[in-house]
């Protein structure tokens, strides 16, 4: 079978069937046809973005939320409230979505099942950038961090994938988990370097750097909207690539994948994604991990359905852990990031305790 | 210093076989001496090191201090001025990081040779950042201080320890396991730490991060008499169990046929690891990589063997050499030690992984 060398990603349906079809060693009955998985994603997120609007640390009527969403009469302090759990589950929206599709999407380029941007450094090397973007130029800005968060997350995913090609292939999960805690600890102590002699920035950084999804105005989205487009259209575009990878560079350059520019282009994808994510809510650890193993189970192997349930499964994890966190500690609040990180450890646990790593 | 002693054995063995019985025994017995005495020179070369570095850390800071003087000092006379600035400041300093990196190194080093990989030392398998994580909420939550936090931060070490390897299984790869376990825990870990950060007031944050990142800038004397209590007991304890690790290294069943009991050593080793790590991390925060760095460098030191006596002083050297350089490198700003060990240290990891993928792959 021959496809032609310069093929876009998403190949002609004709041969991207034959990869598709090899690696099936799900369990049977675990495939959900497409509709279902559309259909399930979209009442999920319908639901968490119900219950984010409904519940807060603030009990309200549910009928004056439904005022204030439809326009109605209001007094001003429900009505501020509603706008901020709008906010904060657009963003959530966004930011999981984002965070979802970008682990699917490192999992399936370096084959390794833990790949995700909190365990790769990719995060910690995103918040050194942006620690250095606030002490340097006083920044307070989402749309000024984003830049610095992009080159943060882009040097770190070359180093640490630079790394981990130094280790064989069955050693690779455990170098890449260690050169991203490398990463990590270099960058906080860069980053304790910096903020040790410096209060404001400590006291900005601090809110950004425990990974939430409040207080913040989801007119920020527009200001990272470019990356996040381009972002997801490489990734999105990525699901037949990763199908052949999955089989080996030497198989899929066999059947004519122009594998090195394809990879480039789905990696600077993800980076995009994390990047974006990361400049608006903070490093938010495990959803990239959590989420594609979730979908794989449920969806099969194929990585275009993988990466379609992502985009609904990130969502649904990122807002309901806001809603969680807002809900377990009231009055007071847990950040997002937080609760994905206590459900995302066991999670880990679990998943390393059936791999056979060196 | 670090090629030919390794293979000296094999220059033994490469003998004719039919000498006799007692020529043999006697050249091994040479070769024995030799490396003995070479070990010795080591550690008398790094402990003369040890106390060159914490002779120049006490008295020439910004303030020089003579070696008469403090010696006067030290025996009670106070000398206007420089009495303050060497008892309460200097000289706790560099007793403090003697300590602190003694224990830090000997934990490394007995457990990246226990597990057998160079990598798997308590600060990489999230340990040290337990005891950090339960002090930070104790000290910035709770209001404690003193020796509810030491108690506290060793509770964290433990239960990492505990969790690390009840989770990692048995088997082959449960080294593997242990460390991506310990970096997930390490991950949750460190987000604990952020939320405390979070909710302290910005005053209580900034110590806070101080300490996280690893000080010796408040050492009390008391601190170090705790410390130094827990270093006297479980050093040497960790020197004399850990030569039994030889043993360990033939395997399981094998170890057992020559009556050591293999779980209980483990144990007791990790008991003695723990309470290293926790009690001077609570003290001084977990000063990045020491206990990491140590172990490898005092391998390639002692020519290929484990020695605990060599990492510890290895360990006292990096700490009192990062504090000197924290304190002085930049005029006007102090900066915590941590700094300075995470930034040497990072190369160096870079450095094993690159050098450790043929022992890697051979695994």
């Amino acid at each position: 079978m021959t496809v032609r060398a310069d093929s876009v990603p998403g190949m002609p349906s004709a041969q991207s069937a034959a990869p598709a079809r090899l690696p099936k060693k799900v369990g049977p009955g675990r495939r959900l046809p497409m509709p279902v998985v559309i259909g399930g994603g979209a009442l999920g997120v319908g639901v968490a973005v119900a219950l984010s609007l409904l519940l807060g640390t603030q009990s309200l009527p549910a009928a004056d939320i439904v005022a204030a969403l439809t326009g109605g009469a209001v007094p001003d302090q429900v009505a501020g409230i509603v706008d901020a759990r709008i906010d904060r589950t657009l963003i959530g929206l966004v930011v999981g979505a984002a965070v979802g599709v970008c682990g699917v999407v490192l999992q399936g380029l370096t084959r390794n099942p833990l790949a995700e941007p909190g365990i790769l450094g990719i995060n910690a090397g995103a918040a050194l950038a942006v620690v250095v973007g606030i002490k340097l130029f006083a920044l307070s800005t989402v749309g000024g961090y984003v830049w610095f968060a992009l080159l943060g997350a882009c040097v770190t995913a070359v180093v640490v994938q630079l790394l981990a090609l130094l280790a064989p292939v069955r050693a690779q999960p455990v170098t890449m988990a260690l050169a991203g805690a490398a990463v990590m600890a270099t960058s906080t102590s860069l980053v304790g370097a910096i903020l040790v002699a410096d209060q404001g920035a400590l006291d900005v950084f601090r809110f950004w750097q425990v990974g939430s999804v409040a207080g913040r105005d989801a007119s920020i989205i527009s200001d990272v909207a470019p990356f996040l487009v381009v972002g997801f259209a490489l990734a999105l575009a990525s699901g037949s690539l990763l199908n052949v990878i999955a089989l080996g560079d030497d198989l899929a350059r066999g059947l004519g994948q122009r594998v090195v520019v394809h990879r480039l282009l789905s990696a600077a994808g993800a980076i995009l994604l994390a990047a974006s994510a990361t400049a608006l809510a903070g490093p938010i650890a495990f959803v990239g991990l959590v989420v594609p193993h979730v979908v794989r189970a449920l969806v099969g192997p194929d990585h275009r359905r993988i990466l379609l349930g992502s985009l609904f499964a990130g969502p649904v994890l990122v807002v309901a852990a806001d809603t969680i966190g807002r809900l377990v500690a009231a009055p007071s609040e847990v950040q997002a990031g937080i609760v994905c990180a206590v459900i995302g450890a066991p999670f880990l646990v679990a998943l390393v305790r059936r791999m056979n790593v060196a | 210093m670090t090629t030919p002693l390794l293979d000296r054995p094999t220059a033994v063995h490469a003998k004719p076989l039919h000498h006799d019985n007692d020529d043999t025994v006697a050249s091994l017995r040479t070769v024995r001496r030799r490396v003995h005495r070479r070990h010795w020179i080591l550690l008398a070369a790094l402990t003369a090191l040890v106390i060159g570095l914490f002779l120049v850390r006490a008295l020439l800071g910004d303030y020089r201090i003579s070696f008469a003087d403090g010696i006067r000092m030290i025996s009670g006379t106070t000398i206007p001025g420089a009495s303050f600035i060497f008892m309460e400041s200097t000289l706790p300093r560099a007793c403090m990081a003697v300590l602190a990196g003694a224990a830090f190194a000997a934990a490394g080093a007995a457990f990246q040779s226990m597990l057998r990989n160079p990598l798997a030392s308590p600060d990489v398998l999230g340990i040290n950042l337990g005891a950090s994580a339960a002090a930070v909420f104790a000290v910035v939550l709770l209001g404690w201080s003193g020796m509810p936090v030491t108690l506290v931060a060793f509770a964290g070490a433990v239960a990492v320890a505990v969790t690390i390897h009840a989770f990692a299984g048995r088997g082959g790869a449960a080294t593997g396991r242990m460390i991506l376990v310990g970096v997930g825990l390490a991950a949750v870990l460190s987000s604990v730490v952020h939320w405390v950060l979070l909710r302290a007031d910005i005053y209580r944050a900034q110590d806070a991060l101080v300490w996280l990142t690893g000080s010796l800038g408040t050492v009390t004397w008391g601190e170090i008499a705790r410390l130094g209590t827990v270093v006297a007991v479980a050093l040497p304890l960790l020197v004399v169990v850990t030569r039994q690790l030889g043993i360990l290294a033939l395997g399981d069943d094998l170890a057992a046929g020559l009556g050591l009991r293999a779980t209980r050593l483990r144990g007791l080793i990790t008991a003695l690891v723990v309470a290293l790590t926790a009690s001077a991390t609570a003290v001084c925060g977990p000063i990045a990589f020491v206990g990491f760095l140590s172990g490898p460098i005092a391998h390639r030191l002692a020519a290929g063997r484990t020695s605990i006596p060599a990492a510890a002083l290895v360990g006292a050297a990096l700490v009192l050499a990062a504090d000197y350089v924290s304190a002085y490198a930049v005029p006007g700003t102090a900066y915590p030690v941590g700094v300075i060990t995470g930034l040497a240290g990072a190369p160096v990891l870079v450095w094993l992984l690159i050098a450790g993928r043929r022992s890697i792959q051979e695994k």
